[in-house]
């Protein structure tokens, strides 16, 4: 099912009574979903992302703007009549039904031409049941399981009726590091299977990253950019989605660009064509360092970590606006630490320069290396 | 030394329960023990301070008793009415309380104010809202007429009356700790789980019977187990309505029969008040231990 | 476009089907609300009409056009309202204040102090909390008899200046409190009693307000233990005095004027309640039935 937002805002009426200031949560969201994909809204907590959601699933309704499922116009509609499924943050398993009676408790709401018998009840349940491979655990009650399980069960409940369009509200924060990593694949995979246009939201970008089709990366009721997790991370558009997306984070220097050459601090870094003079914040990801005996720019070493593939070299530079410049590099190219410093070359696909004022992506052409 | 020290440091604990331990000893442990004592000693003499022999003669006297065999019907009546019904009503009222905005304070308090006022006293005013006199029919009767009916004296008239008054004060003294009680237990249920239930496209009636229901209960359990205790120890409330000679009024309650036999017209007999009183126990105990026994099965906590 | 049409039947049937719910609580929270107004209503009402005017409406009217006070004068003149109003005032704000000291003493011990026993005394005590007040109450009405403590107010008072549910809730209150900070005070050398008065009383104070205010309400309605204790109208608390001018006072028959004792009787906790709202309705909901 594809889901349409169009111009979709909403505002909550401002805490402090005297100003009478809105609180915008989502502000004028444009977004066609394509049909059968797995999209992660990523963002800060406070971005707007779970409202997103909420309006969505109908729980709360917009202020402006329009959602259709489909040709379907579902905006006015009651979350009920969507034919959504919801996983909530927290689950919200009925504590007092066993595994079996909340997974069945959506398909028992059915009413009129839709009702099931008993038997077919049973039968969506145990199917979804080992779709999700908890079929063991159907008498137990929800306490009597771990966090992973109760996920599980409660993506079984959401996907009980065969939505049209699954949400999923910050599906792993409550599980943790070790199981998130099999339960995002686990969706993935349930998702791959059922083919339901899935939506979840969450503030971990390496989580959107690595199971999403598309993300989209909100800050302040603002999408800022939609895209594939690889394209959004090779081509930020601002500064604020480069330093969001990446771990670890990109290391930002303040620079400018005079005379299509980029300077950072006194060094001369890198050729930068059809860039004009200006003052420039520079982004350049861990990964586009290489050390270089006589490489351009010069930082102060500070130490090494050896993390078996690859060596990150932490330095320090006047122009860092990060406490420290964290560099990705080789395993195999030894740094000698008793140096005082190191010097890198740049790679100019990782280096991203941005606007001073409004962070805005300033595209560039960069002189093919030697 | 150090032995020295501990031992001043104990006695300083004691010491600071002292009054405590003092009341209660006097007030609680020993008439908690002689209540029993009092009920096994056959022909005490409240004057002599003497008795015959020990045995069940009390209880014997007492469950042979025509006041208590009335006062014992009457008390069961009150509970089978007003427990299920007060509570009943409570939950209603209460679901209805938290569906509203506007005006939900203002309904708070307005229900509310019978618990703080004093039982005797507004009893006074329903005796005279029900009672027929040679004046005047009483405004309750009156509004029977309305209705076509025929009107009936409340208070001095006929048995079913007399009861239905009763069972309506006590409902309206109870009310407010139940509706409390459920109105915070039902905003204690978490949202997610109406948005759940909601998403689900559950009907009210289902989401209530399945999931507030089953949330509230353990708050419901306790409503139910309180009621009950506290309907079988009902007294002042007859005597507001009915006056303190509630063994004329064929209106007395086991507890009034126990403070009858302590003290007033027919008192003096501080034996048969304790077996009243240890058969009272006996009845409520069983009550509450089968109402356990139930909610074990019905609760989720 | 069929799909859309039923959409908005849907939604026109949800928004009506909420406003009739929305009208029926309403309606129904309504009358509920008559029904706990109306005694006071009328006890209002009648206690301002004079006493020839009551007994002459054979059907009785909503509203009066001569409010009258003579009621309220008669009640202080002809019956010893006063004398019940402050005898109740005495005995609540003694025995109030008898039972916080108490109290307070009892749960700092189990709260703050070690001593030898400590968990089986506080065993004891939480299984008293059991023990029905009705089964007591018969020896207690011996022993104040055979002290000649009868019509008197230590007769009145000392049986019910323990409770156990407060000392057990005040030591809820007072352990979480941090240790770290009675053993700061130890360092500073502060007394026992000392930290009691100076830290844990003020820190404690809202819990010590709930059950003041539960004891207050509780000492004003009591009924049944005056009654048994006081046969001389010199010691009847305002429960005692209704039910006497019920029996015997203005000649049994003269309702105005017991309407007005009686609104004098309910007024002193109606203020206080609507003062204190929301601290009495939290504190019966953290413990108290009504009897």
């Amino acid at each position: 099912m594809e889901v349409v937002l169009q111009n979709l805002t909403k505002k909550f009426p401002g805490r402090d009574k005297k100003k009478h200031e809105d609180v915008i949560a989502v502000n004028d969201f444009n977004f066609t979903i394509p049909d059968g994909k797995l999209i992660g809204l990523l963002g800060p907590s406070g971005c707007g992302k779970s409202t997103t959601l909420n309006l969505i699933s109908g729980l709360q309704k917009p202020t402006a703007g329009k959602i259709f499922f489909g040709d379907d116009d579902v905006t006015d509609l009651p979350p009920e009549n969507r034919g959504i499924g919801l996983v909530f943050q927290n689950y919200a398993l009925y504590p007092h039904l066993t595994v079996k009676q909340n997974i069945l408790f959506p398909l028992q709401n059915l009413k009129g031409k839709d009702k099931l018998t008993k038997e077919e009840m049973l039968e969506k349940a145990l199917a979804v049941a080992k779709l999700v491979q908890i079929d063991e655990l159907m008498d137990r009650k929800p306490g009597e399981l771990s966090g992973g399980q109760q996920q599980r069960v409660a993506i079984a409940r959401a996907l009980v009726k065969m939505p049209r369009v699954l949400l999923l509200d910050e599906p792993l924060s409550n599980l943790d590091a070790r199981l998130r990593l099999q339960t995002r694949e686990e969706i993935r995979r349930i998702q791959r299977e059922t083919k339901i246009t899935t939506i979840f939201v969450t503030h971990d970008q390496e989580e959107a990253m690595s199971i999403s089709d598309l993300i989209v990366v909100m800050k302040d009721g603002v999408v800022h950019q939609i895209g594939k997790p690889q394209e959004v991370y090779d081509n930020p558009v601002n500064l604020f989605v480069a330093k969001f997306l990446g771990t670890p984070p990109i290391n930002v220097f303040s620079g400018r660009v005079k005379d299509q050459e980029l300077y950072i601090g006194e060094d001369a870094v890198l050729k930068v064509m059809g860039a004009s003079d200006q003052e420039v914040y520079v982004g350049i990801r861990p990964e586009g360092f290489r050390l270089k005996e006589d490489g351009p720019l010069c930082c102060e070493l500070r130490g090494v970590e050896v993390m078996g593939r690859d060596s990150s070299v932490i330095s320090g530079n006047k122009a860092s606006l990060n406490p420290a410049v964290r560099s990705i590099i080789s395993a195999d190219s030894r740094v000698n630490t008793a140096q005082k410093e190191v010097r890198f070359s740049l790679v100019p696909q990782k280096v991203f320069l941005f606007h001073k004022k409004t962070e805005k992506r300033i595209d560039f052409e960069a002189e093919e290396e030697q | 030394m150090g032995k020295k020290k501990i031992n001043l440091v104990g006695l300083k604990g004691w010491l600071y329960l002292l009054p405590a331990i003092l009341f209660l000893g006097c007030f609680m442990v020993y008439p908690l023990i002689d209540v029993f004592v009092y009920s096994f000693e056959e022909g005490y003499n409240s004057a002599s301070q003497t008795y015959f022999g020990i045995g069940l003669y009390n209880y014997s006297y007492v469950l042979h008793d025509p006041y208590f065999l009335q006062a014992v019907k009457n008390t069961f009546l009150l509970v089978i009415i007003t427990v299920p019904l007060s509570t009943g009503i409570a939950l209603l009222i209460s679901v209805g309380l938290s569906s509203i905005k506007p005006l939900r304070n203002l309904f708070q308090t307005v229900y509310f104010l019978p618990y703080v006022t004093n039982t005797l006293a507004v009893g006074l005013v329903f005796m005279i809202l029900f009672k027929k006199t040679a004046y005047s029919d009483g405004l309750i009767n009156l509004l029977i007429h309305c209705f076509g009916g025929s009107s009936v004296d409340f208070i001095d008239g006929p048995y079913w009356a007399k009861m239905f008054v009763l069972c309506l004060y006590t409902i309206w003294v109870v009310m407010p700790f139940k509706i409390l009680i459920l109105t915070s237990a039902l905003s204690s249920v978490n949202e997610v789980y109406y948005n759940a239930a909601k998403v689900d496209g559950t009907s009210k009636f289902r989401t209530f019977m399945r999931i507030t229901l089953p949330m509230i209960s353990p708050m419901l359990f306790y409503l139910i187990i309180t009621g009950f205790i506290g309907a079988f120890k009902a007294y002042s409330d007859a005597v507001a309505l009915f006056g303190t000679d509630l063994n004329a009024a064929k209106m007395n309650t086991i507890v009034g029969y126990v403070y009858d036999m302590l003290y007033g017209n027919s008192g003096g007999y501080p034996s048969y008040a304790s077996a009243a009183a240890i058969i009272l126990f006996v009845i409520i105990l069983t009550i509450t231990c089968i109402n356990l026994l139930i909610s074990k099965k019905n609760v989720h906590y | 476009m069929e799909n859309t049409v039923d959409y908005e039947k849907i939604e026109r049937d949800a928004k009506i089907r909420q406003r009739v719910m929305s009208i029926i609580t309403y309606v129904l929270l309504g009358m509920w609300a008559v029904v706990v107004l109306f005694p006071f209503y009328w006890m209002l009402l009648t206690s301002v009409k004079s006493y020839s005017e009551y007994n002459s409406e054979y059907i009785p009217k909503f509203f009066t056009l001569s409010p009258t006070f003579q009621n309220y004068v008669d009640a202080f003149t002809a019956v010893p309202l006063g004398r019940y109003f402050l005898n109740t005032i005495l005995f609540t704000v003694i025995t109030t204040a008898i039972m916080l000291v108490v109290i307070t003493l009892a749960a700092f011990a189990f709260a703050r102090l070690e001593f030898r026993g400590k968990n089986f005394a506080f065993l004891i005590f939480l299984s008293l909390m059991m023990i029905p007040n009705e089964l007591v109450i018969i020896t207690n009405f011996v022993t104040i008899t055979n002290l000649n403590m009868r019509n008197t107010f230590p007769g009145l008072i000392l049986p019910s200046v323990t409770s156990v549910f407060y000392i057990y809730l005040l030591k809820e209150n007072f352990e979480q409190i941090p240790d770290s900070m009675y053993y700061a005070a130890k360092v500073d050398g502060t007394s026992d009693l000392k930290y009691l008065l100076k830290v844990m009383i003020p820190i404690a104070r809202p819990t010590l307000i709930t059950i003041t205010i539960l004891k207050v309400i509780e000492c004003w309605n009591s009924y049944v233990w005056p009654r048994l204790i006081t046969d001389d109208e010199n010691y009847y608390l305002v429960s005692n005095g209704i039910q006497e001018i019920r029996e015997n006072g203005f000649g049994r028959e003269n309702i105005p004027a017991m309407m007005a004792a009686v609104v004098v009787i309910s007024l002193p906790l109606i203020v206080l309640f609507l003062i204190f709202r929301n601290k009495v309705m939290e504190g019966v909901s953290r413990g108290g039935t009504k009897g």
